[in-house]
This record gives C-alpha cells, sequence and structure tokens, in this order.
C-alpha cells in the first residue's frame, strides 16, 4: 500500500525502518514516499532485457533454457528463514507498459515477463518458498484486443511445451486454476497433461491463474456446494468457511491462503484476485514493471513482509 | 484541528472560530481536488487505538474513544467533500478474540455513542443528513446493542445525504457464506415452489436450465454490503498493509492505500492524499478501459 508519514508526532512502534532500496521504489510501510512519485522507474536491468527481449522477438522463440539448481540456497543477508511465507502470490502487471516504455510491440514485454516468473520461481525453489500463485490471464483480461489475447495464449501454451522438462526434473509441480472452458483445446489438453505429469512433484507448488476470477471462483464453490447438498451429501447447517475454502479452486494445494501479495507497476489493487484467500494476506506494491522485478525486488518484499506482526484480529500482549 | 482538545483549554467561541477557518481552508483544497473525479465510496480500517492510547498514556480503552472521534471527524470530512457512501470497519468476528475487558469496553462504548446520538435533537448525524447502517453478523452481539443499533438505523432512515455503514460483528467470509446460505434456500424455496406447480424435474447445478444456476448477481444482493456500491478507495491506518478479512468481496478494484498514522491521529490531509491518488489510477483506469473498447 501506499505509505505516508506526515509531521504529526508519533512514536513509531513498527519496526526499524529497512535500507533505503536500491532501485525503484518499494511501498511499505515504513518507507517515505514522494509526494508524487514518478511511474517511471528506470531498471538497472535494462540494457539486458532489451536486447533478450529483440533477439526473442527476431527469433520467435522463447530462450528460457537452462536447469532449477536442486540444492537450496542460503537467504540472502536480512532474510530469516523461520519467517519465510510458505505461499507467495504475485499479480506480473506491467509488461505493456515495459515495452512502449522500450518503443517495442506489446508481446515483447510479455515474453520479457516469462523471463522474470522464470527467475522467481527458481528463487522459490532455492529459498524453500511451497507455494507460487501467478495471477497470467484474468477473467477481464479477454476483452483485451483479440491480437494480444490470442498471443498470450500461445506463449503460455509454448512456455508449458517448453517448461515441461525443466520443471519435472525440477521438482515443481504446475497446477492451472481459473475458467478453462474458453481456452483452447490443445491449451486445454496441455494444461491436463502438465498438471498430471508433474502432480508428484513436491519441491514448489506452481499455481499459474488464467482466464481466473476471484468472485467465480466463490460462485463455483457456491455451485460444488448446492450440486452436493442436491444429492444430500451435506445440509444447509453443514455450510461453513472451511466448506467453502475446500471448494474453491485453490483446494489443489495444502496452503490455499497466501501469506505475502506481490504487485508489480505500482498499481494500488487486487484486481479480482483470489478475494477469499487474501483475508489476511500481507499485501506489497512495488512500482517496478513485471519485466524489472527480480531478485533485488523480491529480496526487499521479502524483508518488509518480515518485519510485519501478524495478528488475525486478535493481540499479541 | 481534532475534537479531542482537553476540557478547558481554549474558550468555546475560540474553538468555534478555529473550526470556521479550517472549514474554509477545507473548502478551497476539496474545490482543487473537484477538477478530477470524486470518489463515491470510501472505506476505512481503524486501526490503531489502542497503540495510540498507549502512547499518550490515555487510561484504558480510552484511545476507542479517540477513534471514535476520529471517525465523526471523517464522516463531516466527507460529507463537505461530497462523498455519498462511507465504510467503516469499527469490529471484526476476530476482535472476539481479545481480553474480555477490551471487548466489553468496546461494545459499552458502541451503546453510549449510540444512544448519544438517539438522544440529541441536533445530533451530528441529523446536522450533516448521515444515515446510518449496520453490517455484519449481529446475531453475535448482545441485545442491548441490537437493539439500540436497529434505533438508530430507523432514526436515520430519512437522512439521505450521505450513508455510513457501520461493520459491527463482520468479516468478509461471514458475509459470503451469510449470502451463500440465503442464495441457497431461496433457490430452494423457489424450486420447491416450481415443483409443485409443474411435476418437472429441475436441477439447480444443470447449467441449461438457466433459471436455477447460481449466479453471481444473486450471491451479490444478500451482501450485507449490498447497501452500498463497492468503494472506490480503502484505507487502512497504522501502517499495516492487509485486509483483514474485510470487503474481501467489494474491494476486486479498489485502491488500496495504507497510512502509517494511528488511526485517532488521521486527519483531512490524509483524506485529500488518497483522493489524490485514487484520481491518479482512476485516469489511468479509465483510459484503459478506453483502449479495450
Amino acid at each position: 500500500m501506499l505509505s505516508l508519514r506526515l509531521a504529526i508526532p508519533t512514536v513509531n512502534t513498527l519496526s526499524p525502518p529497512k535500507p533505503k532500496p536500491k532501485s525503484g521504489l518499494v511501498q511499505t510501510a515504513s518507507n517515505q514516499t514522494e509526494i508524487f512519485p514518478s511511474r517511471v522507474s528506470v531498471p538497472k536491468r535494462y540494457g539486458y532485457k532489451l536486447q533478450a527481449a529483440t533477439t526473442d522477438v527476431a527469433n520467435e522463440e522463447i530462450s528460457v533454457a537452462g536447469e532449477f539448481s536442486e540444492e537450496e540456497e542460503e537467504l540472502p543477508e536480512g532474510l530469516n528463514k523461520e519467517l519465510m511465507p510458505k505461499h507467495v502470490a504475485v499479480i506480473m502487471d506491467g509488461n505493456g507498459r515495459w515495452a512502449r516504455q522500450r518503443g517495442l510491440p506489446t508481446s515483447a514485454g510479455h515474453e520479457a515477463g516469462v523471463r522474470s516468473l522464470r527467475e522467481l520461481v527458481e528463487l522459490c525453489c532455492r529459498w524453500g518458498i511451497q507455494v507460487l500463485t501467478v495471477f497470467a490471464f484474468s477473467y477481464e483480461n479477454w476483452i483485451r484486443p483479440k491480437v494480444e489475447v490470442d498471443f498470450l495464449l500461445s506463449l503460455f501454451e509454448r512456455t508449458l511445451k517448453s517448461e515441461l522438462d525443466t520443471t519435472s526434473r525440477g521438482g515443481i509441480r504446475i497446477s492451472v486454476i481459473g475458467d478453462s472452458s474458453k481456452l483452447p483445446a490443445s491449451l486445454q489438453e496441455l494444461i491436463h497433461d502438465v498438471e498430471e505429469t508433474t502432480k508428484d512433484n513436491s519441491r514448489l507448488q506452481l499455481i499459474v491463474a488464467v482466464s481466473y476470477s476471484g468472485k467465480y471462483d466463490v460462485v463455483q464453490a457456491c455451485r460444488s456446494i448446492a450440486e452436493k447438498a442436491k444429492h444430500g451429501n451435506i445440509q444447509l447447517e453443514d455450510i461453513n468457511e472451511s466448506l467453502i475454502e475446500q471448494e474453491l479452486e485453490t483446494n489443489c494445494t495444502e496452503f490455499p491462503y497466501p501469506d505475502l501479495l506481490i504487485r508489480t507497476s505500482g498499481e494500488l489493487r487486487v484486481s479480482n484476485f483470489l478475494l477469499w484467500q487474501l483475508a489476511y494476506t500481507e499485501l506489497v506494491f512495488v512500482q517496478q514493471l513485471w519485466p524489472d522485478f527480480g531478485k533485488d525486488e523480491f529480496v526487499e518484499a521479502l524483508t518488509s513482509y518480515q518485519q510485519r506482526q501478524r495478528r488475525y484480529g486478535g493481540r499479541h500482549s | 484541528m481534532t475534537l479531542h482538545t482537553e476540557k478547558g483549554g481554549i474558550s468555546r467561541s475560540a474553538r468555534r472560530f478555529l473550526w470556521k477557518l479550517s472549514y474554509l481552508q477545507r473548502k478551497c483544497i476539496f474545490s482543487v481536488l473537484s477538477v478530477g473525479r470524486f470518489p463515491t465510496h470510501i472505506a476505512f480500517i481503524m486501526d490503531g487505538n489502542r497503540r495510540y492510547g498507549k502512547q499518550r498514556n490515555l487510561k484504558g480503552g480510552a484511545g476507542h474513544k479517540a477513534g471514535y472521534l476520529a471517525l465523526m471527524l471523517m464522516v463531516i470530512y466527507c460529507c463537505e467533500l461530497g462523498i455519498k457512501y462511507i465504510t467503516a470497519y469499527a469490529f471484526s468476528i476476530d476482535n472476539f478474540k481479545r481480553g474480555p475487558e477490551e471487548v466489553q469496553y468496546i461494545m459499552d462504548l458502541m451503546l453510549e455513542k449510540i444512544e448519544l446520538e438517539l438522544s440529541k435533537e441536533d445530533s451530528l448525524f441529523s446536522r450533516y443528513g448521515v444515515r446510518v447502517h449496520f453490517s455484519g453478523n449481529m446475531e453475535l452481539l448482545s441485545d442491548p446493542i441490537k437493539d439500540a443499533a436497529k434505533r438508530l438505523m430507523v432514526a436515520t432512515a430519512n437522512n439521505s445525504n450521505i450513508l455510513l455503514t457501520v461493520c459491527l460483528a463482520y468479516t468478509s467470509m461471514n458475509e459470503i457464506l451469510h449470502a451463500i446460505q440465503e442464495t441457497y434456500q431461496e433457490k430452494l424455496a423457489q424450486i420447491q415452489l416450481q415443483e409443485s406447480i409443474s411435476e418437472g424435474r429441475i436441477s439447480m447445478c444443470n447449467p441449461e436450465q438457466g433459471d436455477h444456476v447460481l449466479k453471481l448477481a444473486e450471491i451479490e444482493k444478500h451482501m450485507y454490503m449490498a447497501i452500498a456500491p463497492d468503494p472506490d478507495i480503502i484505507i487502512r491506518t497504522s501502517g499495516e498493509n492487509r485486509l483483514s478479512n474485510f470487503l474481501l468481496w467489494q474491494s476486486a478494484n479498489s485502491c488500496l492505500i495504507s497510512f502509517s498514522q494511528l488511526w485517532p491521529g488521521i486527519s483531512c490531509w490524509h483524506l485529500v492524499w488518497a483522493v489524490l491518488n485514487f484520481q491518479r489510477n482512476h485516469y489511468y483506469l479509465e483510459k484503459k478501459k478506453k483502449k479495450q473498447i
């Protein structure tokens, strides 16, 4: 959330302010912000990303070759292993803006976004995060221009195919949530195969939300419950919060509630992503656009998360 | 200027003068803000009352009293701004986990303030045309509070300037659950009626039978918060960056803003800042929507 500290005498009872961020501006509770922060952040990996993007656009390939490291890495300085979140959710926003800033087509932005995602998946594997949920395509995104939608779906299909071996070897389980009925049949089949192939992997669960809406997740849970009630399996009195949780699409994981949600590109909204599941999730909004979100930015978000006091409505003392 | 002045500090006429001065100042600022679009609905997560009380060595739960005054100030500012809906997260179902003394203090405070508003002829709510509504699982509250809340809702029902929704014994999950239960019961009643008229088998979940499939709009109409549109802005104080089971359903496109200030210390400037941020985000969202049409 955007934070503002005015000149009113209050004692800061929160944890001490962390070091000034190296690049961009992370909007957290313990930071001062500019009155009108600039929307355009200058990414330190500008040159590399531009070169990579143009190469890929020219070759029409996604170059994401490489293996996921098998060993858990020591955490960067400042991060506490015991306070690492089990489930991280990410709204990958800003690919289009990233491309426009560089005079590239939107497709180049999305491809750069795929590389960012791959890097994040690798970091989650190395640092022991158990579930990573990413908002790849919202139900509301169907109204975007058909050209962009078709490109996004084909990018998703190509990435799934090219990454299947790597993710399998890396012990990554892939699950896809969302209304798959609107997806092309080939993609639906591929998703099913990928989920089947990786279902026994246990190092990291990567949940990709495609054609997903938080509200429709609750509605479909409601319909499942009604179906069960119709067959007499449950009564009206049995419908409770835990039953709803079991019927949501995030029932594919042991930890359906994200501990941390990161949204890039400076937007301060959750945009209909995992509404029910975000009840007690710590929110971090970062200014960087998604293709510029890398290890440093992730460490800053995790540091901010680890400094927070989670009370769930109760009191600590 | 805050209402939380010490008794005997400055004279009544001086206070009135300062209030008028600050009103004129606010009027100038709000007219500058009016160049952009105003939000229709602002929601507040009023966090930090107890910490505020501790910082100032106030006795007992006096921080919550200060929090109440801050809410009244916000109602006044929002009325002056022309905001039509305010929602305040007063007491969560999770807050029942707190110490019984604190819970009792808050309940007593609420009862006291409601009775005070009901007893005054020229109350703040009638002066500013505030209609009050209570959202939440009222069955979890004691009878005196339930009764007082109902009377306040009836007493302010004809006020039409602004709707203040106070979320009491509320969590979003409980609200959604309640809406699902109500929707299910309504559907069941519809089906039973139809079955008694025509003896066909109608499935509640068969997608071909359009009328009996549970729909999003049906669930929404049974929400406690169906009385107001979705909030444009959700403001949380005390530096925490989470929704804490507040308006999860309704916050899908809300601008989420967090201030490090504790709730009783919130001022007009925070509201101005929040509206400016909303206007900046709103402009970008409208641009995006136009591109997609």
